[in-house]
Parts: C-alpha cells; sequence; structure tokens
C-alpha cells in the first residue's frame, strides 16, 4: 500500500480561503435562478400525467411546429456548415484587406439582439423588400414560409460553426500537408484525406450547437415566419400561445418535449468531443 | 468564441507552398463565396436597420425615438441590465473562486449546471419563472395573497434576465483562473497577507480583463433579450416594455420607423459590444481565457 501511495497524487487540502462561503454561495444562487425553475418546468406537465403529455406533444399543430423547428435548424445549421467552414479557411488562411473587420462581424449574430435581426431580415425579404424584390420574379417567397425561418436561423447559427472550426484550422499542423504534398498527394486530395478529417469533429460540434441554438430560437424567426399554424409556426411560439391561453401544463409539456430534443442533440455532441479525444 | 491569433508558422520553402497551397482561382473563388455569403446573411440586415431608421430623414428618426413610450422602454432596458448584470457579476467571481481554486467532487456537473441557461431556448427561459411566479403558479396564489407582483412586472423581467446571462462571467473566469492556479494567491497568503488583501490585490487584477469581457457579453444579452422577456414582461407600454419588446409592438402597429430608430439603438449597442470585445481580444488576449468552450 505504502509503494502505491508514493504514485497517487498528493492532494494537499488547499491553504485558500472562502471555499465553503463561496460554494455555498455559488450552489444557492445556481439553485434559485436555475435549477428551482427548470425543476418547475419539469414537473408542472406530471399533473397532465403521461398519456395527457403525450395527447398535448401529439397534436397537430404541436407536431407540426416541433417539425418546422427541428427540420429548418437541420437545414440552416447544414448550410452553416458548408459555408461556416468556408469562412473559417478564408480567414485562416488567407490574407485580403479588411480581413480583421469580417473576422470581428462574424460574432454579430451573437451581439445583435434578436429582434432587431428579426425585423432586418424581414424587411430585407419581403416580397417589396432588397431581397424580397429580386426573388419574387423567379417564383422564390421566403418572408412569411417556412423558408423565412430557415433564412433566419442561418443568421443565428453562422458564428457557431465558424468559432469552433476556426481554432482547429489554426492549430493544424502544416507539415502534414507538405508530406502528403511531397508524398504526391494532389491539393485536393490532401485536403479531402488529411485536412477535412483533421477538422470534422470541430465541424460537426459547431453543426449540433447551431442546431441546438435553432431549435430554440424565438426572437428573430417569429417576424419572418408569419406564424401560420400548421405552416410556419415555430415551437417557441406555441408555448407563447399555450401561455396566454393560461395553458400552463400544455406549454410545459411543450418545452419538455424541445429541451428532450436538446438534452439528446448535447449528448450526441458529448459523444463527438469524447470520439475525437480518442482519436 | 475567441481564437487567439498565431504567429504564422515559418514560411515553407517556395516549392512545397505551391504544393499545400491553392491556385489562385479557387482562392479568389473561396473568399468570394465567404465573404459573400457573410455580406448577404450579416452586413446587409445590418445596414438595412440604419437605411429604415433614416427613411424619413434624420428629422423623423430623432422624433420617433423622442416619444414617452420609447424613452420608457429605453430606461427599463437599461435599469434591467443594471441589477441582472451585477447580479451575475458577483456570483460568476465566487463561483470562479470555488470552482478553479479547489479540488472538490462534483466540480463538472457544477459546470454543467451553470452552462445550463444557454441550451434552454428563451421562451423557456421565461416560461419557468411563469410556472413558478404566474397566477397559475407553484406560487402564485401566495404572491396573489401577499399582494406582490413579479409576472408581468419588472422583477420578471429581471429575473428572465438574469437566467439568459446566468453563464457569461463565471464560464470566462473559470478557464481563466483555473489557468492561473493558485501559487500567487499562496504566496500572498504565506507573505501575510489575509483572504480579502488576497483576492483584491492579487486574484482581481489577474482577472480583471476577463471580468471586463464577461460583463461585456452580458451586458448585450441583458439589453438584447428578447423571448424570455417577452413571455414574462406582458407587454404593458410605458411600464414593462423593454426596448427589445418595444421594438415588435412599433412594428405590429406598422410604425416602421419608430421600430428601425429602436432598432437602430440597439443595433449600435451591438457594434459598439463588437468593437470592445475585438479591441479586448487583440490588446489583452493574453490575459483571456484561452479555451472558452
Amino acid at each position: 500500500m505504502r509503494v502505491f501511495a508514493r504514485f497517487l497524487p498528493r492532494r494537499a487540502p488547499s491553504v485558500l480561503p472562502g471555499f465553503g462561503p463561496a460554494l455555498g454561495f455559488a450552489l444557492a444562487y445556481l439553485s434559485i435562478i436555475v435549477l428551482m425553475p427548470l425543476a418547475a418546468l419539469v414537473l408542472r406537465p406530471a399533473e397532465l400525467g403521461f398519456s395527457g403529455f403525450v395527447a398535448v406533444v401529439t397534436q397537430p399543430r404541436v407536431l407540426a411546429a416541433l417539425r418546422l423547428s427541428f427540420g429548418a435548424s437541420l437545414i440552416a445549421a447544414a448550410i452553416n456548415a458548408v459555408f461556416g467552414m468556408i469562412v473559417a479557411w478564408v480567414l485562416v488562411r488567407y490574407s485580403f484587406p479588411g480581413k480583421r473587420l469580417v473576422d470581428a462581424l462574424v460574432d454579430l449574430p451573437f451581439a445583435l439582439p434578436t429582434a432587431v435581426a428579426g425585423v432586418a431580415l424581414t424587411a430585407l425579404y419581403a416580397p417589396n423588400g432588397w431581397i424580397g424584390r429580386l426573388l419574387q420574379p423567379l417564383g422564390i417567397e421566403v418572408a412569411f414560409t417556412p423558408l423565412g425561418v430557415v433564412v433566419a436561423l442561418v443568421f443565428i447559427g453562422l458564428p457557431f460553426v465558424v468559432r469552433t472550426v476556426q481554432p482547429v484550422l489554426q492549430d493544424l499542423d502544416r507539415e502534414v500537408e507538405e508530406a502528403a504534398a511531397s508524398l504526391g498527394a494532389s491539393r485536393w486530395q490532401t485536403i479531402v484525406r488529411v485536412i477535412l478529417p483533421a477538422i470534422l469533429p470541430a465541424l460537426l460540434t459547431g453543426f449540433a450547437l447551431a442546431l441546438a441554438r435553432g431549435v430554440g430560437e424565438y426572437g428573430s424567426v417569429i417576424f419572418i415566419a408569419g406564424n401560420m399554424p400548421l405552416v410556419s409556426e415555430i415551437a417557441p411560439l406555441l408555448i407563447v400561445i399555450k401561455l396566454e391561453q393560461y395553458d400552463y401544463a400544455g406549454a410545459a409539456a411543450v418545452g419538455v418535449a424541445m429541451l428532450s430534443i436538446s438534452f439528446v442533440m448535447l449528448l450526441i455532441l458529448n459523444l463527438l468531443q469524447r470520439w475525437h479525444r480518442g482519436h | 468564441m475567441a481564437t487567439e491569433t498565431k504567429a504564422p508558422a515559418a514560411s515553407p520553402a517556395p516549392a512545397t507552398a505551391a504544393a499545400i497551397g491553392e491556385p489562385a482561382w479557387a482562392r479568389n473563388l473561396l473568399i468570394a463565396l465567404g465573404l459573400g455569403f457573410i455580406g448577404l446573411f450579416l452586413v446587409l440586415p445590418l445596414v438595412a436597420v440604419f437605411i429604415e431608421a433614416l427613411s424619413n430623414g434624420i428629422g423623423a428618426y430623432l422624433a420617433a425615438l423622442h416619444t414617452p413610450d420609447t424613452l420608457a422602454a429605453i430606461r427599463l432596458t437599461l435599469l434591467v441590465a443594471a441589477i441582472a448584470v451585477p447580479c451575475n457579476l458577483v456570483f460568476g467571481v465566487i463561483a470562479a473562486w470555488a470552482i478553479a481554486k479547489f479540488e472538490f467532487t462534483g466540480r463538472s456537473v457544477l459546470i454543467t449546471f451553470i452552462d445550463l441557461p444557454f441550451s434552454v431556448s428563451p421562451v423557456i427561459s421565461g416560461l419557468v419563472y411563469v410556472l413558478l411566479f404566474g397566477a397559475h403558479g407553484w406560487f402564485g396564489p401566495w404572491l396573489v395573497a401577499n399582494n406582490v407582483q413579479i409576472i408581468f412586472a419588472v422583477p420578471g423581467i429581471v429575473l428572465a434576465t438574469i437566467f439568459v446571462t446566468f453563464p457569461f462571467v463565471a464560464r470566462e473566469l473559470i478557464p481563466l483562473m483555473q489557468e492561473q492556479g493558485t501559487e500567487e494567491e499562496e504566496a500572498a497568503l504565506s507573505l501575510g497577507a489575509n483572504g480579502w488583501q488576497t483576492f483584491w490585490r492579487v486574484t482581481l487584477p489577474n482577472i480583471k480583463w476577463g471580468l471586463l469581457y464577461g460583463v461585456l457579453l452580458s451586458n448585450a444579452r441583458a439589453m438584447g433579450e428578447f423571448g424570455a422577456v417577452s413571455v414574462v414582461s406582458g407587454h404593458i407600454r410605458g411600464l414593462t416594455n423593454t426596448m427589445p419588446l418595444h421594438v415588435e409592438i412599433l412594428y405590429n402597429e406598422y410604425n416602421f420607423v419608430g421600430a428601425f430608430a429602436v432598432a437602430s439603438l440597439l443595433a449600435l449597442l451591438a457594434l459598439v459590444t463588437l468593437v470592445l470585445k475585438s479591441l479586448l481580444e487583440w490588446r489583452f488576449g493574453h490575459e483571456l481565457a484561452v479555451t472558452r468552450h
């Protein structure tokens, strides 16, 4: 035993003061602000019973809203995965005038209030807007259709992909690319077989983050969506509508359904990161 | 979120430079695609806000801002941020002290809990407080009996704002303080400083830029939050209407100049936040947390 004890990390009790009060305060604040309210959310649908909960989340209007929130987020996250990777690549590998400005601008969706993004996108894509006017002759309607939801979610999700891929691209060892090239690989082969596998886990993480954010997004979407029941009504809006009818348990049930989706996605995200670390 | 700018690696020999670079046409195409995407999805909406706000001239713009309801919304937004941000600042520092400076079981669970509000829809962030304090909530009957109003009043707006900005300061400080370790504090203590002196003179100066960074981001979110606040506010003009909610009300009344005038103030706030954030990353990047995910 004594032999083994020598190899165990010695964890001397810290000499710094204040651990007890600090942890106590942090736990109390966390419980009051975050944990107790979330407990209310999870426990509230219990009054419906299991069959009641299932009845609420399988209402056609709820299912349509969940499908739209989930589907539009999936499409938007896929668009962001492609263009976010291009933006990250361009920012890391090339130099061009105004690069620093563009780099800072990528965070705009984090900083711009969602309602502002919502009214601005609606103004652009409405039939008489700058972009809507160009699309109308082509028969493409964006504002007040599910397509508008996708546009808003692309805006919201872009920084998640760029900011997860960018640091990985930056840390990529260029000697590996040189080695691939000197062994006769074409540039395209190097990109597909060397660079892409290296950034794939980060890309998937960014994709999942953008997706999770998109499912819950509200402010930027409700202006451009048109909010037609069964067509362009997102799940968070349905919560608001149920609350306005004082259907607390129903609103909480939709919320729990959304949180479960988010939880599953975070779980996948975690597994992906673990898988990445294992490689 | 932030990325450290690394010094470029030693430039490869010319022969290999061609082999590990892209041809000029590919490079230009990628730059055009990336910049085009950012222009279309980020720059254009931002420009549209200001152009719509000024579409009837600067006089109409100023007049739209100078209405009692708009001024009340601005005041309320400032008030809510002035309460919510310091609350989370204090929590962030204390939580980071406990988590980063001490070893204990359950630490990673605690960090996960702190991050929780970021993975919750804004609407749910408001909903949870309605479930607690609303007329049909857990504490609703008691609150009504004692004549305390939280939902559809300012306290509810503050609570929802604290919830959505909860993780910003803590998640910035925890990795930063972990990187810094405890040696400097231990030295100060062994030289006779007491706990408070050690915190104010050693720890705080070490984390001040990280702290400012976290405050900057949480302030931007606090002033711009829409979904969570919308659920608990009740939208009473002049009383429980914050700036983002006022944008919605004006927009739905087809008062586009008014809506975009208020929106332009919020867009300016976002731009100032981005400039300060970039300055902090550029000037004090080495004193910010390297990993923030």
